[in-house]
């Protein structure tokens, strides 16, 4: 089997799709010809030809708003943020228009909005985002954020066959270090709001998504060697809407959780999860659970300062401990 | 009849007479309205468009439904939702909030849509219509249909980012979209010379690199005439066309306002213009439609909005507990437990 990275994964997924359905075609900032600023559609213009390569101008309300159109008339389109950070700028159309069409038009808008998240790259704060938070709390998207070369592929292709509009946020800094065994022949499909298990364990869990699931398996892999504990740790992966049934799960089996995302922590997607834990599985507890998330500043470019605010390996090793201790 | 003249732009005495239907029963409804609304039946706000049925009806007529040609209305274009087959009964259940509205009492006045009729309703953001627009003549293009998409947007509208970028997009993409800017003076209290530095709107058309136009948007036939043009040129492939209408707003933003805004005299000169008031006129000295004839148009439309309103006045509102649905194409499925377990 080849060895693929993340990238070529996602790419791979997004390919099989636009060969496999003419309705799907891609949009965004320089995406034809130049092939995507990470080069995710590096090769497509000749594949699949400019008409299903489309580069737009810098606009991205434009992007979303015409992916939405097209939608409408039964077409699949991709659109790509060329940083995910620019999704703020189609902010109002994704949430007013896009999120609202099926609920109060009964107009399906199957889009596809991607785009490289994440930081742990000195990208700065415009480079750096991770938008999840500011969408889980709008009815109408879907959000998925893949950890792992699998993923990136299974969620590509579950997320342009979905009928709904769905977020897929990659994360770059796993664009090109992840890689992994995956057949051509194999038709890989991740499927929307279900968890997985990465690393089984008894004695407590680690709820966690993208790049910050490495980081937790480091810590649960030092944890087991330094200190005999056993921490299972959960990929969510589908972020909107939560696998509940997968987190409850997880609460009876460690009673004992601790949430790690890489995002600020205020209003971030740890709350929510805490809250639901509160209120579906309170009694199960055995601690409060902890969060470990990015302080609540825009991120800094500076290696010492990205390092400090970003959730590290050491962090999740010490809120496990007191987890544990409780 | 030997005083009759030729009529403009290849249109028949029988569509002449159906623009007259149009523009009458939008007047006529929105005046049915206005009764529902004081009546309090009318559960959110009322808007008119006095004054503005001729673009709105003149612009539609000029697509072509057979075609399966779509348009995007802004609030003031329910007549170009009656021209693409729009019932006034679902108009009127849209008001009202009725469990048989088309959007089953999710939205409000005429926000709602028939893509098989041709006409998508717009959101309260404006702009955002346009680059919408855009994506549906994308993909009247991809998929080599030889359909044209309208889109309305005003002096208020065009000042928003998404008009810019959806223009700009569908100016790019030579697409087949006729963009109709509709000067009515004010958005909301705005006056025009607020909102915008140029003098017109056609003035903007330089910018993206397309064709502007210019009409009376008083005057339906010329509003056709101009639409029509646009709509062949979109059709064979020369992209974007925009149209400034001059008209003008002659009630408040919405039924609340009382337009204390307005210089003196300018409502006056304004109904002075009366589309319709215009359009009879003309039909009558042309000799193109008989004073009988158009008498009995305007019984039909108000026999047709009598037996609309008596149709759906006592309907009920909907289901309190329809609203959780449809959010998605599947519900969550844990979602839809949480709700029922609480109802356990």
């Amino acid at each position: 089997m080849p060895e693929v990275t993340y990238l070529e994964a996602l790419r791979d997924g997004l390919a099989e799709e636009l060969a496999r359905d003419e309705r799907v075609f891609v949009l965004g900032e320089d995406v034809g010809d130049y092939g995507g600023a990470f080069k995710v559609t590096e090769g497509f213009v000749k594949r699949f030809g400019a008409e299903r390569v489309i580069d737009t101008p810098i606009a991205e309300t434009a992007i979303v708003g015409a992916a939405a159109g097209a939608a409408h008339m039964g077409l699949r389109p991709v659109c790509e943020m060329q940083f995910i950070d620019f999704i703020s700028c189609a902010y109002s159309i994704l949430t007013n228009y896009v999120a609202t069409a099926r609920y109060r038009a009964g107009l399906p808008t199957p889009i596809v909005v991607r785009g490289p998240a994440g930081g742990y790259v000195r990208g700065g704060p415009f480079h750096s985002q991770n938008p999840e938070a500011a969408f889980l709390h709008t009815p109408g998207l879907k959000i998925v954020a893949p950890a792992t070369a699998r993923d990136a592929k299974g969620l590509i292709k579950a997320a342009i066959r979905d009928d709904d509009p769905v977020l897929y946020f990659e994360h770059k800094y796993l664009y090109r270090r992840i890689k992994e065994n995956l057949s051509a022949d194999e038709e890989i499909l991740t499927p929307i709001g279900r968890a997985r298990v990465a690393r089984e364990g008894r004695d407590l869990t680690i709820l966690t998504w993208s790049a910050t699931l490495w980081k937790s398996l480091d810590a649960a892999e030092q944890l087991e060697r330094e200190d005999g504990l056993a921490v299972e740790v959960i990929d969510l992966r589908t972020l909107l809407p939560l696998d509940d049934e997968a987190i409850m799960a997880a609460v009876k089996r460690t009673n004992r959780v601790l949430i790690v995302h890489e995002d600020t922590r205020t209003g971030g997607v740890a709350g929510e999860i805490t809250a639901r834990i509160n209120e579906h599985a309170f009694e199960w507890l055995d601690a409060p659970v902890k969060r470990v998330c990015a302080h609540d500043v825009p991120l800094p470019y500076a290696p010492t300062l990205e390092d400090f605010v970003l959730p590290q390996t050491g962090d999740i090793v010490k809120a496990c401990r007191w987890l544990a201790a409780y | 009849m030997g005083s009759e003249r030729p009529i403009p732009a290849g249109l028949s005495r029988a569509q002449l007479h159906e623009l007259y239907y149009l523009m009458r029963l939008t007047r006529s409804l929105e005046e049915k309205l206005v009764n529902l609304y004081r009546q309090t039946k009318v559960i959110g706000g009322l808007f008119r468009s006095l004054g503005q049925e001729a673009d709105a009806v003149g612009t539609a007529f000029a697509l072509d439904r057979s075609k399966g040609d779509i348009l995007s209305p802004l609030i003031r274009n329910l007549g170009s939702m009656l021209v693409q087959g729009a019932t006034p009964l679902e108009v009127l259940r849209q008001y009202m909030a009725k469990a048989e509205s088309p959007t089953r009492g999710r939205e409000l006045n005429i926000h709602f849509n028939d893509l098989g009729r041709g006409f998508i309703g717009q959101i309260s953001h404006l702009g955002d219509m346009v680059p919408v627009m855009a994506g549906i003549t994308l993909s009247f293009r991809m998929r080599r249909e030889p359909r044209v998409g309208l889109v309305y947007v005003g002096d208020g509208a065009m000042s928003t980012g998404a008009f810019h970028e959806g223009m700009n997009f569908a100016a790019v993409q030579r697409l087949p979209l006729v963009v109709i800017a509709e000067n009515n003076g004010y958005a909301y209290s705005t006056p025009m010379d607020k909102q915008t530095a140029v003098k017109f709107l056609v003035e903007k058309a330089a910018g993206y690199g397309v064709p502007g136009e210019q009409a009376d948007g008083n005057d339906v036939l010329a509003v056709y005439q101009v639409t029509r043009k646009a709509v062949d040129r979109a059709r064979a492939g020369g992209g974007v066309t925009l149209i400034e209408l001059l008209t003008y707003r002659r009630k408040g933003h919405a039924e609340h306002d009382n337009q204390s805004y307005v210089p003196d005299g300018e409502l006056e000169a304004w109904a002075a213009k009366d589309p319709l008031d215009r359009y009879v006129r003309q039909l009558t000295q042309e000799a193109w439609a008989e004073p009988a004839e158009l008498t009995a148009i305007d019984e039909r439309v108000h026999q047709e909005l009598d037996t609309a309103v008596a149709a759906c006045e006592h309907e009920p509102l909907p289901d309190p507990a329809s609203a959780l649905d449809g959010v998605l194409a599947a519900p969550p499925r844990a979602e839809l437990e949480w709700y029922r377990s609480l109802d356990a």
